[in-house]
């Protein structure tokens, strides 16, 4: 029972090892940069893919570690997209940078806002208040159809160049999709370093066990508050990041299928382990990307399928999968 | 007269609407009340029920209430089959796997059916004597919306005895509120939620195919009303058959009426008013049990 | 002269013997979700036009992708890689109008043609000069329905039910303006809900139904809406209490038309097709479209949208010998006259908009089955938004 043995075990070396950079985590930023040289004429759909890779973030932080289950997370990524859209349109500001900070900072007030009101209640109230919030934000943006354009939108968004010198050009997105990965690389620096904080580790303790942590002294609601309204605020950013490279928003960024389909991105991932969102967005978006390519009419039939099996053998997504093969495969590598 | 006329079809169109609301997610508030399981394709039972209702009247030419109890048998049957298949195997899963399974079920449903019957919308041919009005002696009404109310306050009334008279209620209603304690008395969970899961679906089919005349019925129905649905359990509190009865007759009613007296409001009201009652009832407004 | 004529025929001739000339057609529409149904007709339409009238010496490729939504995210991409990726050399296809909005930007920097064969927003064809519209405009059925409600129906009050997105906006306000002008009384304007899913109609037609209007102006988007709103009219005995349902035809859309029963009888609507049109074209359309899909399949004026996008389509390549380059097309087009299944169009020199006729058309019942009865016919209507500047129409 000494303390040296006690920290020799293998589970207390992973616990203190588990913040250290791993060897394959520069991969995907390779990946991302070779899709950059290797498909230069996808960079449209690269661009969408890393929004979306960073709107799953955003909801990893709340759903993955604090454990709030919420299907109404586009609200926040409209909050940022309309901020930012608004402004530019009405002639305000169009500056891209300042334009993320701004979308975020709005999208966190709401987060705030409603945190504050929402995250007494737990399960399905809870998916239905987030849901009915979500879905009365779209209803005001389609009532104030004067500013916000409604279901046809804001055209033609006059964004500037990055830094006042890289154009946005439409048809290639180059800049675009540079752009968006280098705010993704910061946004994700962020949240590893949060999710390994202590404030992180509190996080997980609230979803594994709240009882404990209220009984051990931990401020359970404002600590959940504080990270619903960081990932709000990164959910802002990523809807920023949508208008600019689109010059357009309207009422669908605020919309169920949305805040749907990054949940189901999300979990198809796997949640609460920071890359799950990564190999959800990829796989989702690759998947009904090129099937609907190949089978205009009919992709949804494969894309369900695939869903529903993950669903059924994976359990925490293709990366729980990855993790339940490799423990075969280690297991029986190791001597009995 | 004209204001007391006026409230009158209101109430009715409202009570109309309600019960199909409640029909259809009666089966999810049990099953999720239960299991605790997120079934997100209920909907979609609700759209194959209101296929096989209307195609068999198309195209066989039988009756309108015979092609019901068709159409509530064969969903029944065929979801016990998905559930013994595929539900099953998920029980002691995160309700995020759920989740992640039964919106792939409902994509896979949505272009099965677009791809065998096409992506239009199918019409209900109804009976010629629910067309048309009927003389209520105050006042004259949609014909088809009383006989809703009619057969919709009926299955209420033989859910309600059946829940609270029967022992096979008694047994739901025990596993609702201690699934524990229900499976240490020697309850058989799995075979009861098989039961309702059956019987669910098969509701779930009948209010597909009794809401057709008013929502239409196409491959995207479960994904357009699953928040109308989620809200009434939600609203009703789970696993409570009153409950979900008088949570969809309220939001039935009061939608009806928000819509006639302030239609420039939009959905605005409704979402308003499902956020100030579960705030106000985090549990739902009939359900009692905090988790 | 003679000498270049027969340079470019013995050209063609050549062209033609080593091998047709490609014509890669890029065609986006939500081939899923709720606008499923519309890009079906829309694709027949297409289908139809190419079966009657083959574009001989060239080869034409259809590259078809899906837009899912009318995010503009999406269609924006797809069009993106359309034209980067499948280098196609004519855009077409656009179910909803925010899609065209949000592409525009793509459109004018990849610099082909492009046709818009459905949306109907008014102002999208001043979002890029590559745009040519062969559907319709809002303003089309609305403008000259607001004419004929008080002139042809005698109608001095009207309440109007509209969908509550754009297009609901642009009919009501088109309406409300040409019936106003013409001595009629707007009493009431009713949103009737979002354009997803179909309401409940009842609470919307019995606020209707109060008011007690000599018409009830209804538009609802083409697809499941329609037959909801009929059988609301005939359940709440609105004819009875003398009020008469009107709208554009996209409340008595072909393909709805017959599953709609009895309750559709008197309908009164204004539109630019509608499938009992008796001009030759139409006839042979019709027929030729019942042969391929069934007796039961009705093209509506989607489809005609398609069929006539594909003949721009086919004129501009014919115009450009192939090449379709986009300044040559569109100046072929600019002008363009064609005997459609709807009647004659043209495309309009300036805007680019199209110019055709407005059937106002009864639902009568006629060998059993439902019929729509061409009751005035007005000709060479244009885009009332763009001809009276109504913002944002320039």
């Amino acid at each position: 029972m000494s303390a040296p043995g006690l920290s020799e075990h293998p589970a207390a070396r992973a616990m203190v090892a588990r913040h250290r950079l791993r060897a394959w985590e520069p991969l995907p930023w390779i990946l991302a940069f070779g899709f950059y040289f290797a498909f230069p004429n996808h960079l449209g759909f690269g661009t969408d893919l890393l929004i979306m890779i960073l709107f799953a973030l955003s909801l990893d932080l709340a759903l993955g570690y604090a454990g709030i289950v919420t299907l109404g997370h586009a609200a926040f990524f409209g909050a940022g997209a309309y901020a930012v859209g608004l402004l530019a349109h009405h002639g305000v500001w169009n500056e891209p940078i300042t334009g993320l900070v701004i979308g975020a900072a709005v999208a966190g007030l709401i987060g705030l806002i409603s945190g504050l009101t929402l995250l007494r209640t737990t399960g399905l109230t809870l998916l239905m208040l987030t849901l009915c919030t979500m879905a009365l934000l779209e209803e005001a943006a389609n009532m104030g159809e004067k500013y916000t354009g409604g279901f046809d939108g804001l055209p033609n968004l006059p964004i500037p160049p990055l830094f006042g010198l890289f154009e946005f050009n439409p048809l290639y997105p180059r800049v675009q999709y540079l752009y968006v990965l280098g705010v993704l690389f910061v946004c994700f620096l962020f949240v590893r370093m949060l999710v390994y904080s202590p404030f992180g580790q509190s996080l997980t303790g609230i979803r594994e066990n709240v009882l404990r942590m209220h009984a051990v002294g931990a401020p359970v609601n404002w600590r959940l508050i504080t990270c619903y309204t960081i990932s709000a605020a990164i959910a802002g950013v990523a809807g920023a990041l949508w208008v600019q490279t689109n010059t357009y928003v309207n009422l669908t960024s605020l919309g169920l299928d949305r805040a749907a389909t990054v949940l189901i991105i999300l979990v198809l991932g796997g949640y609460g382990r920071l890359y799950g969102a990564f190999v959800g967005a990829v796989v989702y978006m690759a998947l009904s990307h090129f099937l609907a390519k190949v089978y205009p009419t009919a992709w949804q039939l494969g894309l369900g399928l695939l869903l529903m099996l993950i669903a059924l053998f994976a359990r925490n997504g293709v990366l729980g999968l990855w993790d339940r093969l490799m423990g075969r495969l280690l297991s029986r590598r190791a001597p009995p | 007269m004209i204001v007391g006329t006026d409230i009158l079809s209101m109430l009715l169109g409202g009570l109309a609407a309600g019960m199909v609301l409640f029909i259809v997610s009666v089966g999810l508030s049990v099953t999720m009340g239960l299991m605790g399981f997120v079934n997100l394709a209920h909907g979609a039972f609700a759209m194959l029920g209101g296929y096989v209702i209307v195609l068999t009247m198309r195209y066989w030419g039988i009756g309108f209430v015979p092609a019901l109890a068709l159409g509530f048998v064969v969903i029944a049957a065929v979801s016990i089959v998905f559930e013994r298949l595929l539900y099953a195997r998920l029980y002691r899963a995160s309700e995020l796997d759920q989740v992640l399974f039964t919106i792939g079920l409902v994509f896979f449903m949505i272009a099965a059916v677009t791809l065998i019957v096409g992506p239009e919308n199918q019409q209900l041919m109804l009976p010629s004597w629910l067309q048309g009005q009927l003389d209520l002696g105050i006042v004259q009404y949609r014909t088809y919306s009383i006989f809703l109310i009619v057969v919709g306050s009926a299955i209420a009334l033989g859910l309600w005895l059946g829940f609270e008279r029967t022992r096979m209620g008694a047994q739901i209603r025990a596993a609702v509120d201690n699934r524990r304690m229900a499976e240490s008395l020697g309850i058989n969970i799995d075979r009861l939620f098989m039961l309702t899961f059956a019987f669910g679906s098969g509701m779930a089919a009948i209010g597909g195919g009794l809401g057709a005349e008013f929502i239409g019925l196409n491959p995207q129905y479960p994904l357009i009303y699953l928040v109308y649905f989620l809200i009434v359990v939600a609203v009703g509190g789970l696993g409570r058959v009153t409950g979900v009865f008088f949570a969809a007759l309220i939001i039935g009613v009061l939608d009806f009426a928000l819509k006639k007296y302030l239609p420039q409001g939009g959905t605005l009201f409704i979402y308003a008013l499902a956020i100030l009652l579960l705030l106000w009832r985090p549990q739902g407004l009939f359900g009692g049990k905090p988790t | 002269m003679i000498g270049k004529f027969i340079l470019a025929s013995a050209l063609a001739t050549v062209a033609c013997l080593a091998q047709a000339q490609e014509v890669r057609i890029g065609v986006n529409l939500p081939y899923t979700g709720i606008g499923a149904e519309l890009a079906q007709q829309i694709d027949r339409g297409m289908e139809q036009y190419l079966k009657l009238n083959p574009v001989k010496g060239y080869k034409i490729t259809i590259v078809k992708r899906d837009v899912k939504d009318p995010s503009g995210g999406n269609a924006r991409n797809v069009i993106q890689e359309l034209l980067t990726q499948d280098k196609v050399d004519v855009l077409a296809g656009w179910v909803y109008s925010p899609n065209a909005i949000a592409a525009a930007p793509v459109v004018n920097a990849g610099k082909k043609l492009a046709v818009i064969m459905n949306a109907g927003t008014a102002h999208i064809t001043q979002m890029s000069n590559y745009y040519v519209r062969t559907s319709f405009s809002m303003w089309h059925a609305g403008y000259t329905m607001g004419e004929a409600a008080a002139k042809n129906l005698k109608a001095k009050t009207a309440v109007v039910g509209f969908t509550d997105f754009p297009p609901g906006k642009d009919m009501l306000a088109s309406f409300r303006r040409a019936f106003e002008a013409s001595g009629g009384k707007v009493l009431d304007e009713i949103p009737m809900g979002s354009a997803g899913a179909v309401p409940d109609f009842t609470p919307f037609f019995q606020r209707a139904k109060d008011k007690k209007p000599d018409v009830f102006f209804v538009f609802v988007p083409a697809g499941d809406h329609s037959s909801a709103v009929v059988r609301t009219y005939g359940a709440l005995g609105m004819r009875a209490a003398g009020i008469k349902l009107i709208g554009p035809g996209d409340i008595t859309q072909d393909n709805k038309l017959q599953g709609m029963g009895s309750a559709a009888v008197g309908l009164v609507t204004m539109h630019h097709y509608h499938a009992d049109l008796t001009n030759a074209e139409n006839q042979r359309f019709v027929a030729s479209w019942k042969k391929d899909y069934g007796a039961d399949s009705t093209p509506d004026f989607m489809a005609v949208g398609g069929y006539d996008g594909m003949a721009a389509i086919a004129h501009a390549i014919r115009a450009t010998k192939g090449k379709v380059d986009a300044e040559e097309a569109l100046t072929a087009l600019r002008g363009w006259k064609f005997a459609s299944p709807r009647g004659p169009i043209l495309i309009d020199p300036e805007t680019r908009d199209i110019v055709m006729n407005q059937y106002l058309s009864e639902v009568i019942m006629k060998n059993g089955r439902l019929f729509q009865n061409t009751i005035a016919t007005f000709e060479n209507v244009k885009d009332a938004c763009k001809a009276l500047k109504i913002p944002p129409c320039k």
